[in-house]
């Protein structure tokens, strides 16, 4: 079975630097992978570059077709779906309106079950009914994320890319997140996730890749990579310098 | 000879002969687009350099021809007399729009003027003494000494004498500290302001320059026709001459004049061919210079000038000061400021809160950082270190809590009052001018260390002060590494370059306290160790450091003490070490989910 | 000045002030969803009431070779840009919309031009060959322009606005043109005469402003144009189109300017370039809310109409001074009011 998402050389440059160096990634089917690395490693650029919101060089195929030349609505209406760092919500307009606007290229096409999927957001995330009628940009962090993933799963994603959804949240809340990302594989939604929060993300993925200054330098199976040193000495520089220095 | 002064002397000597060769309606065409050229290197500093817009330039021409036609035909003053009335008249009406407009947005300036452009026109058109329709009729011609300019080529060299002078004034001004601080404005107001830069009176400064520019040309206008009538002054023609420096672009000064030239040659003709290919009468140029312009803005938005840059050597280098000490005089060094002597309190942050909406970004952090101290802020992403730089330096205020710098409270400060203390700054996200080169860069880092306004540059009365500025960004530039690359647009260094040239121009302010967002992202690692000694360095010269950075290694081995925050908390505080080995730290780094 | 000359007074600028307020509303809608700052509405407003003018003459209005144009240009365009990316898929909806519609509009209206249909056909008929040069000036002018500054934009306003105006002269000539009153009926209210022209003009803008009101809150091609206007990219993500938001928006604003000219051609003798003042009386009052304010915009724009009615009583030749410099007084309020300096996102 071909996978879900395949990106081959995808490399990124802002005016004439680059961020991201010729990334490659594959997402199976309804699988969990998980693209971790420190700030500034080039992540979100790499994300943005999937969903086509950044000019990229490099192939984008998305259940087997290349849609490097698709724009960002199209991707959508496709099913690629992306959950920003920085929300990207309505601030201004209601908790309701926010996740209806999740549908609107469903709209656009006509189809059935906007409704039904909107109780369904309803009943996952019973705070959002609660404050349906208040306006986004009143939300907390928590209720920020809830809303954000609420609206993507209102567009009835294939492939969800999730930035930081732990970012700026509090333990508590962190682990109802990554309960839901865990509830969504079962659904048979392909989730690309991007992560500080390396343990957390590691846990809950199949398989997972290290990116640090834009390029891709470790990958494997999500569990053995929870304990390999290189992964905790990229985060927290405990063995400083002795790999940096035969490497220089 | 530079091949650019060769040029320069090139197109003063066809200028200077081509009257002598070309028929009177030449002379005529020319003459009009020198007055146009007058107006057009305005708009060009004002929408090209600065980013603002203005469609009232041609009101601020009518202003002109007007005080002049009023004054001479029905008071008889001398028109020597009644250009200094004119720019005045000028200087009360564009400060009165600036202090009106400046504050809010951009656009809000082309809407005022709007609104003062078709409020004259229709004075104008309507009030009684001003003619009317009809206009003033009889404005007597120039007199200088006995001799009266009467011709039209006498009056050529008249207009383009002007032309000259406000092209050099303009050279000479671009490449200055006011210069520099105007060509800042378009990257930004935050960037600027915490190099000590007055966005708003620059703003205001090159607005009245362009007044004053568009007022002399209608003075000379009124002059030469020797009649004036609200026509000319319409807001079309505003626009005409907002189009003159779009179509020059921003890239070199003869721009205003080659776009002024194109424009007005452009309607000559089209005036001329189009009511014959469309059998009726009217202004149908209009329909030719809007979809021009459409097209020139969605393809070449840089003007013709950079095309014409390929065939003709037009740019001119900045002179880079030497920095053998033979020939560095010695009174031209900047002064520098004394630091604080170690040890004493430099900075304190005392339970500082900062909300957006319903988020809360700093939430109560407090701690001190005493003077020679490389201080580290880390912490994950969003835990809301660079709010908290915004916080110190003035960009935001704290919705609760207080900052205190050497024993004054600094909270309620701008940014510029900040930069004036010896507080000096780099951004997460680089904030610099792409197309300037290098040390010019820097040289806004050192903006405050030296005076010297628009008047002093443009009259090159500020060479020495210059001199000592670009020394002291390439001192800077040679220190961080980047000596090699001083005459590069600085968009053309690579990222972790861009974040050191910041640093550089953080330097040439001579800050007592260095706040430096993210310096070694992207940095190789020699790089890396080179930025270290560096800090080191500076440390022992009394500079002190407030430090955000994600590289561990780079961070554990550099500071004294570090604050780690983590949603806007601050979580630890203490010695590397013992901040390593803090469980609540590296949960926060690495996760805590069992 | 006695009550009735105030009512009087009162009631033209009601009158205009109904008028300005539906293109304060239009340019505010273009400025928060597109950042065009849009100068040229005032445009739509002299097409829309030279169109229905020429129509009540039994004449083929300049329109309909001006929408033929504009939909040629625009289907080449789109052309171009299908040949040198070599997708073809979106072309056939593009030579619908922009060369068959034209067509078949200009046709319906070389046929019934002459025929005299009654007053609502020809209203009609004046709008249907506005509203698709709205989407037309968009892709055009501002599609290749989506990330580019509000000064750029602003600027691309103005030429805009001289490409139409001249347009408007080739098409319309430079003659003026008033239409007959809709309604010669008049009402006694108290010591007041009411003229069912006013009425008409103040209950039509109103019922727009109620329709416009219930597109955006009701329906999700409103709500996604205020989404548009709050986070772009949030609305691209959700899949809305900046293009689809661009064209959608300006197509709103061709009809609402369509209809204010078709109001305003009753009233005021227009001309090929009367629609520029016009427009820009729409465009003070919109600077009252700070063109993002829809409420505020629609108040200023009545103040502006109410203005410019007791200005042309006490100084008739000087209206326009008095209507433009009430500009600076509110933008130094705006500017009491505001506590921070935009960022422009520049180069």
């Amino acid at each position: 079975m071909s996978p879900m998402l395949e990106v081959d050389g995808l490399s990124v440059a802002y005016g004439k630097v680059e961020a991201l160096h010729g990334a490659r990634l594959v997402l199976p089917a309804g699988s969990i992978v998980t693209v971790i690395g420190p700030n500034g490693a080039g992540k979100t650029t790499m994300l943005a570059a999937i969903m086509g919101l950044l000019p990229a060089r490099g192939v984008v195929r998305y259940e087997g077709r290349d849609v490097s030349g698709d724009d960002v609505e199209a991707r959508v209406a496709q099913g690629l779906v992306l959950v920003p760092e920085r929300r990207e919500l309505f601030g201004e307009m209601t908790v309701a309106d926010n996740l209806v606007l999740g549908a609107f290229a469903r709209y656009r096409r006509r189809e059935r079950g906007i409704d039904a999927d909107l109780e369904a957001v309803y009943q996952r995330f019973p705070r959002l009914r609660e404050r349906r009628s208040q306006l986004a940009g009143t939300l907390s962090g928590g209720e920020r994320q809830m809303l954000a993933l609420g609206r993507a799963l209102m567009t009835r994603p294939r492939v969800l890319m999730l930035d930081e959804p732990s970012l700026g949240l509090a333990p508590l809340v962190v682990r109802e997140i990554f309960q839901i990302i865990a509830d969504l594989r079962r659904t048979g939604v392909s989730i690309l996730l991007v992560e500080q929060n390396a343990r957390a993300a590691l846990q809950v993925a199949d398989h997972a890749y290290v990116l640090e200054t834009g390029d891709m330098v470790l990958e494997g199976e999500a569990r053995s990579l929870a304990t390999h040193p290189r992964v905790i000495e990229t985060y927290l520089g405990l063995a400083a310098g002795t790999r940096r220095d035969s490497a220089a | 000879m530079s091949p650019q002064r060769l040029l320069s002397l090139a197109a003063l000597a066809v200028l200077a002969l081509a009257p002598l060769v070309v028929s009177e309606f030449s002379v005529t065409l020319l003459n009009y687009i020198g007055l146009a050229s007058l107006v057009a290197i305005g708009c060009s500093l004002l929408t090209g350099v600065g980013g603002l817009t203005s469609f009232g330039q041609a009101a601020f021409v009518g202003l002109g021809a007007y005080t002049t036609a009023v004054l001479t035909t029905q008071f008889g003053w001398s028109p020597w007399l009644t250009l200094p009335a004119g720019l005045a008249l000028t200087t009360a009406v564009a400060m009165l729009l600036a202090v009106i407009t400046l504050r809010l947005s951009g656009h809000f300036l082309p809407v005022g003027t709007i609104a003062w452009g078709i409020s004259l026109y229709y004075l104008f058109a309507n009030v009684d003494g001003l003619g009317g329709q009809t206009g003033i009729t009889g404005v007597p011609p120039l007199q200088i000494g006995e001799h009266v300019v009467n011709t039209g080529r006498e009056f050529y060299y008249l207009v383009w004498i002007f032309v000259v002078l406000a092209l050099v004034a303009m050279r000479n001004l671009l490449d200055s500290r006011p210069g520099r601080a105007i060509r800042a404005l378009r990257g930004g107001v935050m960037m600027a302001e915490s190099c000590g830069v007055d966005t708003q009176h620059y703003r205001a400064v090159i607005f009245l320059v362009s007044a004053l520019l568009a007022c002399l040309s209608g003075w000379l206008y009124a002059h030469l026709i020797r009649f004036v009538n609200p026509s000319p002054f319409s807001i079309n023609l505003s626009i005409e001459y907002l189009f003159m420096a779009v179509i020059g672009g921003a890239s070199h000064v003869w721009g205003a004049v080659v776009g002024a030239t194109v424009l007005t040659v452009l309607k000559q003709w089209l005036q001329d061919i189009l009511p014959r290919l469309i059998h009726a009468s009217g202004n149908f140029e209009t329909i030719v210079f809007g979809l021009l312009m459409v097209l020139l803005l969605q393809r070449a938005r840089t003007g013709i000038m950079p095309f014409l840059s390929r065939f003709l050597p037009l740019e001119q280098p900045v002179a880079v000061p030497d920095l053998e000490p033979s020939k560095v005089e010695p009174e031209a060094t900047l002064a520098s400021r004394p630091k604080p002597a170690a040890g004493e309190p430099l900075l304190e942050v005392r339970q500082a809160v900062r909300r957006f909406g319903g988020l809360v970004a700093v939430n109560r952090i407090s701690f001190e950082m005493r003077a020679g101290e490389i201080l580290g802020l880390i912490g994950p992403n969003g835990a809301g270190k660079s709010t908290m730089f915004n916080l110190i330096t003035g960009v935001l205020a704290p919705s609760a809590g207080e900052v205190w710098l050497r024993g004054e409270r600094v909270d309620h400060l701008r940014s510029r009052q900040i930069a004036q203390r010896g507080v000096a700054r780099t951004f997460q996200h680089v904030q610099l001018r792409p197309g300037m080169s290098v040390i010019e860069n820097v040289a806004i880092g050192a903006h405050l260390r030296a005076s010297g306004g628009v008047m002093g540059a443009a009259l090159r009365l500020d060479r020495a002060a210059e001199r000592s500025m670009l020394r002291e960004a390439r001192v800077q530039l040679e220190r961080v590494g980047l000596g090699a690359e001083l005459l590069a647009p600085a968009g053309s260094l690579p990222l972790g370059s861009q974040r050191i040239l910041e640093v550089a121009r953080a330097l040439a302010a001579d800050p007592m306290l260095l706040l430096l967002d993210e310096p070694a992202a992207g940095l190789r690692y020699q790089e890396k160790r080179a930025l270290a000694d560096l800090l080191v360095r500076l440390r022992g010269e009394g500079v002190s450091i407030l430090l955000v950075e994600h590289d561990m290694d780079f961070v554990m081995n550099l500071v004294d003490r570090l604050v780690v925050m983590q949603f806007g908390e601050q979580i630890a505080t203490g010695l590397p070490h013992e901040i390593q080995a803090n469980p609540a730290v590296i949960e926060a780094y690495l996760g805590g989910v069992e | 000045m006695d009550v009735q000359i105030a009512l009087l007074l009162s009631q033209d600028g009601l009158t205009n002030g109904a008028i300005y307020a539906l293109l304060a509303l239009a340019i505010v809608l273009v400025f928060v969803v597109t950042r065009v700052l849009w100068v040229p509405q005032g445009e739509f407003v002299s097409y829309g009431a030279l169109t229905l003018a020429s129509l009540q003459l039994g004449k083929v209005p300049g329109t309909v070779w001006l929408l033929v144009c504009a939909g040629l240009a625009t289907a080449l365009v789109d052309g171009v840009v299908a040949w040198r990316e070599g997708r073809w898929r979106r072309l056939p909806r593009s030579l619908a919309f922009n060369v068959a519609l034209p067509l078949a509009l200009a046709a319906l209206a070389t046929w019934l031009a002459p025929r005299n249909p009654p007053l609502i056909v020809q209203i009609v008929l004046s709008i249907a060959l506005i509203v698709p040069l709205g989407a037309m000036v968009y892709r055009l002018a501002f599609q290749p322009l989506q990330r580019a500054s509000v000064l750029v934009l602003l600027i691309v306003s103005v030429a805009v606005h001289f490409a139409m105006q001249g347009l408007g002269l080739v098409f319309f000539g430079p003659e003026g043109a008033r239409t007959p009153a809709f309604t010669d009926a008049r009402f006694e209210l108290g010591v007041m005469t009411v003229s069912g022209q006013s009425l008409l003009v103040i209950g039509a803008s109103m019922l727009l402003i109620i329709v416009l009101y219930l597109f955006f809150e009701r329906t999700i091609y409103g709500k996604a144009l205020r989404a548009t206007a709050v986070n772009r990219t949030g609305a691209r993500l959700v899949g809305i189109s900046t293009t689809l938001a661009g064209k959608l928006t300006f197509t709103l604003a061709a009809g609402i300017g369509a209809v204010s000219g078709i109001l305003v051609a009753p009233i005021a003798t227009i001309y090929y370039d009367s629609g520029f003042l016009i427009g820009l009386k729409g465009f003070v009052g919109s600077v009252v809310g700070a063109i993002v304010s829809y409420p505020l915009a629609a108040v200023g724009a009545v103040l502006v109409g109410m203005l410019e009615s007791f200005g042309s009583f006490y100084a008739s030749a000087l209206k326009e001074v008095i209507v433009f410099t009430a500009l600076l007084p509110v933008l130094v309020w705006l500017s009491l009011r505001t506590r921070h300096v935009e960022e422009e996102d520049e180069e």
